[in-house]
């Protein structure tokens, strides 16, 4: 860090105390990603934020959001012959129903991790004899790039491509989140990197329907600081708006170019969350025109009734109800190396990120001061 | 500082289990084989110390002696390639306990159908790197398997060197109020080969920082008991090494965020794939502990050297909390660096 750097921390540090200070009473934030959990982990935030401010972690990541049902049908594809299934690194170790990718592997199942849905696609062309499967799982932030795939798979006329399409977006999960009265929200911090896509615009109806603020943050530990400072303003005066902190990154009506891409390719549709239940035009579903790369039409996946793990309460953690350590199941039976559920093994889980860094938080002996 | 209760989880090993990738991380399962499986078997007054190389009294002489095995993939990767790799991990292992390399033996596992110009390749390189060293390759085997048994060629390096030290390095020498000092950027190697392998869409310059660091720490051997300890951090990256001397020696360690040296190009990487830095393997790079009236001089002799222009002090050992390390952040707070779990980058060496 250079010296201005240092100079712009220290005065976000004494913003944040002065203005927690001046806070009314005390208040419920929600970082909505899990990209967000891990960095005011990784960066100690909490240890400079007074008593009056509970920082609750949300529904934004993707895997720890991706019901059984989508887990079990992958790990299907993965155990037929001619069948690869293509897929992020973070899925892999995710306990299904019954099973994980992971298992399936040492049980002689295809799976390979890519980290773009175009490595997938190249599979696809160089093994003609295999199906490749797509595990399209994420929000706004991964879906152009599959919708590209999909595109190009047309393009190109490839038939051994498809994708098991679990995409999902997050403004219609806030909703119900903001709705629900247990937990008792007064502001969020949005993703910066879903709004470098979808603007600011999809969250306006937050701020002026459900009464709960928010400002769009980047992921740097002086972005959310300013982003905490830009809420506990608001809070201080009364105001209830979404702002963008993340200016560098975020336009007000977001990139138009993915949100053609994605609006050719899919179409909205009801979702099931894993917490949250089915939500009403969360997810994305792949287009009739292109529905020969739709894997859940050309090749359906023949899976059982999914079951949920005894005990895990990864649904209640999600939807910020719960803490990772009020389960009975943390740290002991369900650990990074042996995960019972996903909240567990992305590394962007709210339980992984408290088993790394909470569950070891050192007491300092003396608050920080600026 | 008080710690909090950590959580613990199935110590046995289980009749089912099997080894995964993870158990090659160098990180908790790699500690957890060699802990349960292996040193309940071998252990020995010499094994037992755990040092990179085993350090041998042969009257007069105090030999030391050490064994690698690679496995990179892809095997050839921006600056350097399974080759070179495999003798410098030699190298570095024996240098880091004072030692002079003087003889290595290497073992190739080919696949049936592996080019015999790549092969061609990968030796030259070897014997440039020894060569460099002033150090021999004098005993070998070459084994083949049919094809889909290895993927192209693993390389094993054993090498035989001399103590040239003074006085014995040893971790057992470590005393709070030591300063830690790492010679240059941290997971340069790890990126390199993570971007080479997954063929990223960003373009960046990053090369391994495969090199032998011989030369390198031949500087310090005059300085006596003022270095108390060194060690290449490979797999498991820097948290790994200095979890380690935490956990053995029973002290703190405080690293300092701002003082770390990560190349631009690192931060990036880590940044789109979640990975920590502090995990990263290196592969030229030595963690030197010192005593806190020798840093200058460390410094200055290891800036002397190319492979050491970076070198920085990145923190010092501390009486508490006892086992844990600990990272004074930028913004003033403290976070716990713990082992790696799981592996982020199998066969990264």
């Amino acid at each position: 860090m250079n010296e201005p750097e240092k100079e712009k921390i220290k005065a976000l540090i004494f913003c944040v105390k002065s203005l927690c200070h001046r806070l009314p009473e005390p208040v419920n934030l929600m970082e909505v990603c899990g990209t967000h959990t891990v960095a005011i982990y990784r960066s100690g935030i909490k240890q400079i934020l007074c008593h009056k401010t509970r920082l609750i972690s949300g529904p934004g990541c993707p895997v720890c959001v991706t019901p059984n049902e989508l887990v079990d049908k992958a790990i299907w594809y993965a155990l037929q012959s001619h069948t690869i299934v293509a897929t992020f690194g973070d899925m892999f170790k995710v306990p299904g129903s019954y099973s994980s990718l992971a298992e399936a592997k040492t049980k002689g199942g295809k799976v390979q991790l890519t980290y773009s849905p175009l490595e997938a696609l190249e599979l696809a062309k160089r093994n003609p004899e295999e199906r490749v499967v797509f595990l399209g799982v994420g929000f706004e932030t991964t879906a152009p790039l599959v919708a590209s795939a999909i595109l190009k798979a047309k393009e190109h006329n490839l038939s051994n491509f498809m994708v098991l399409c679990g995409h999902k977006t997050i403004p219609q999960a806030l909703e119900k989140i903001a709705n629900n009265p247990f937990l008792n929200l007064q502001g969020l911090i949005l993703p910066g990197h879903v709004s470098c896509i979808i603007g600011k615009n999809p969250y306006e109806f937050l701020a002026q329907d459900c009464n709960l603020r928010g400002v769009i943050s980047g992921f740097e530990p002086g972005d959310i600081l300013e982003s905490i400072c830009l809420l506990y303003k608001q809070i201080v005066e009364g105001r209830c708006e979404i702002e963008v902190q993340y200016r560098r990154a975020v336009s007000p009506e977001g990139n138009q170019e993915a949100l053609a891409v994605l609006e050719r390719v899919f179409t909205s549709s009801d979702s099931e969350w894993r917490g949250l239940g089915i939500i009403a035009n969360s997810g994305l579903s792949i287009r009739e025109e292109f529905s020969n790369w739709d894997a859940d039409l050309v090749y359906p996946a023949q899976i059982g009734k999914p079951i949920q793990h005894k005990g895990c309460i990864c649904g209640a953690v999600i939807t910020g109800l719960k803490e990772p350590e009020e389960c009975s199941l943390f740290g002991d039976t369900c650990n990074p190396e042996h995960p019972v559920g996903p909240c567990m093994v992305s590394s962007e889980g709210t339980c992984g990120t408290h088993f790394l860094y909470q569950a070891r938080e050192i007491e300092n002996e003396s608050p920080v001061h600026p | 500082m008080k710690v909090q209760s950590t959580p613990r989880w199935g110590a046995e090993l289980k009749e089912k289990e099997v080894i995964k990738l993870a158990h090659g991380s160098g990180g908790k399962l790699t500690r957890e084989l060699i802990d349960k499986l292996i040193r309940p078997k071998f252990g020995n007054r010499i094994l037992d110390r755990l040092e990179d190389a085993a350090v041998i009294f042969f009257p007069p002489h105090l030999l030391a002696f050490s064994t690698d095995s690679y496995v990179v993939r892809p095997i050839f990767f921006p600056g350097g390639d399974i080759g070179k790799l495999a003798v410098t991990g030699t190298i570095n292992d024996l240098a880091v306990v004072g030692a002079q390399p003087l003889v290595i033996s290497c073992g190739f596992i080919l696949e049936e159908g592996l080019p015999l110009a790549t092969l061609n390749r990968i030796i030259d390189s070897m014997q440039k790197v020894a060569c460099e060293t002033g150090c021999e390759i004098v005993a070998g085997d070459t084994k083949v398997v049919e094809k889909g048994a290895a993927d192209q060629i693993f390389i094993n390096t054993t090498g035989l060197g001399l103590i040239r030290t003074k006085s014995s390095l040893s971790i057992e020498r470590i005393k709070p109020g030591d300063q830690i000092i790492v010679t240059g950027t941290i997971g340069d190697h790890a990126a390199a080969v993570f971007v080479a392998r997954q063929n990223l869409p960003v373009k960046t310059s990053l090369i391994s920082d495969c090199a032998s660091l011989y030369r390198l720490l031949e500087s310090l051997w005059n300085l006596g008991e003022k270095i108390r300890f060194m060690r290449d951090p490979t797999r498991g990256g820097i948290a790994a090494t200095l979890n380690e001397i935490a956990n053995r020696r029973n002290f703190g360690i405080e690293i300092v965020e701002e003082t770390l040296p990560i190349q631009p190009e690192v931060k990036g990487i880590c940044e789109l794939m979640g990975f920590d830095p502090l995990h990263l393997a290196n592969e030229g790079k030595a963690i030197i502990v010192a005593s806190p009236e020798s840093v200058e001089i460390v410094l200055s002799l290891l800036k002397q050297h190319p492979l050491g222009k970076n070198s920085s002090v990145i923190g010092r050992i501390v009486e508490n909390p006892l086992g844990l390390v600990y990272m004074k952040t930028n913004l003033g707070t403290k976070r716990i660096i713990d082992l790696p779990v799981g592996d982020p980058l199998p066969r990264i060496c």
